[in-house]
């Protein structure tokens, strides 16, 4: 189930591995999954794996692979960008036969556009920040400390951020600024209003939810038919 | 989501009660009967530990969006997010500036 991937390095260098997580039977279907980011990720991980499971029930393959930076990944997070993320996923795409995307929150910001797939509760760039700034200035005021959303974003993009533990480097952030889901032809839009019950990732801590994991997989796999 | 709560104009208090309490139990992961429980003295941030600030930042944005107001962050101070009335005043007075909470 624990397997490697590798991303094509920038510059030409070695290319570098990369966890991947997968359920992979070579089975026609094959579901590339594009995880939610940072806190959302911790929240939303068991929800995640429980949907590939039930996938996996299905008969389709699954394949979760980290984004470099993030987990066991041995690359800083902070040199990471927008671009190659998107470029690390269609790599991941490609290099495991990917049919479909399953991108979850902010997932569908590097989901790639040439798979059919869904974009579950998608979150945009500046919604992401703005959580995160937000947290960050409510901590920094109980700690007695003055900080301004206005002032952090004006750091973010200059020099990178700090952001709930995840140091987002300068290039990231004024990507996220301007990023926006863009759903792809052949690809759909799952509400959570479909899926029902409240998004696990407004949790205060992390949690599942079997019937929400038994409802996106049945989505999924009814689909593909 | 819910629409925001207003009746012919006019500020449905029990429904943004209503809205606010469904909120905190999706945060806090309560059922709607244990949310329905919380009153104006209910303690929040600083009283649950499981309420620390990425939860909040996260509750305030989804505020934001299910009640189509915006939060600034001068608005964000230890009263508004102490107790469930503190919050609740918030919300009324960001929906309906012309009306004073008590």
């Amino acid at each position: 189930m624990i397997f490697t991937w590798n991303i094509p390095a920038r510059d030409g260098g070695l290319a570098g591995d990369e966890m991947l997580l997968a359920f992979d039977r070579g089975r026609t279907a094959r579901v590339l999954i594009c995880p939610a980011w940072f806190d959302e990720a911790n929240k939303l991980r068991r929800f995640t794996v429980e949907v590939m499971r039930r996938l996996d029930a299905a008969g389709i393959d699954s394949l979760l692979p980290d984004l470099p930076g993030c987990n066991e990944s041995l690359v800083a997070l902070q040199k990471q960008t927008l671009g190659e993320w998107r470029s690390g996923m269609a790599a991941a795409a490609q290099s495991l036969s990917a049919t479909h995307v399953l991108a979850i929150r902010a997932g569908a910001l590097v989901a790639p556009a040439e798979l059919p797939g869904w974009h579950y509760a998608a979150q945009s760039g500046p919604k992401l920040l703005r959580g995160m700034i937000r947290a960050r200035t409510i901590a920094a005021r109980e700690a007695g400390i003055s900080e301004t959303s206005e002032g952090l974003m004006a750091i973010g993009r200059e020099s990178g951020l700090m952001l709930g533990g995840w140091h987002i480097g300068a290039k990231m952030f004024r990507e996220l600024e301007i990023a926006e889901p863009t759903v792809a032809h052949n690809q759909t839009e799952i509400a959570q209003s479909q899926i029902g019950g409240s998004g696990l990732w407004l949790r205060a801590e992390p949690d599942e939810d079997a019937g929400q994991a038994d409802r996106l997989a049945a989505l999924i796999a009814d689909s593909i038919g | 989501m819910g629409s925001t709560p207003f009746i012919e104009g006019q500020l449905d208090e029990a429904a943004l009660d209503r809205q606010l309490k469904a909120l905190i139990a999706d945060v806090l992961g309560l059922d709607q009967a244990q949310a329905a429980a919380f009153g104006a003295e209910s303690g929040l941030f600083g009283h649950l530990p499981e309420l620390d600030s990425m939860a909040v930042a996260g509750l305030l944005t989804e505020m934001e969006d299910r009640l189509g107001i915006v939060i600034d962050d001068d608005d964000v101070d230890g009263e508004m997010l102490e107790t469930y009335g503190g919050l609740l005043a918030f919300a009324q007075a960001k929906l309906d500036p012309l009306q004073t909470p008590s």
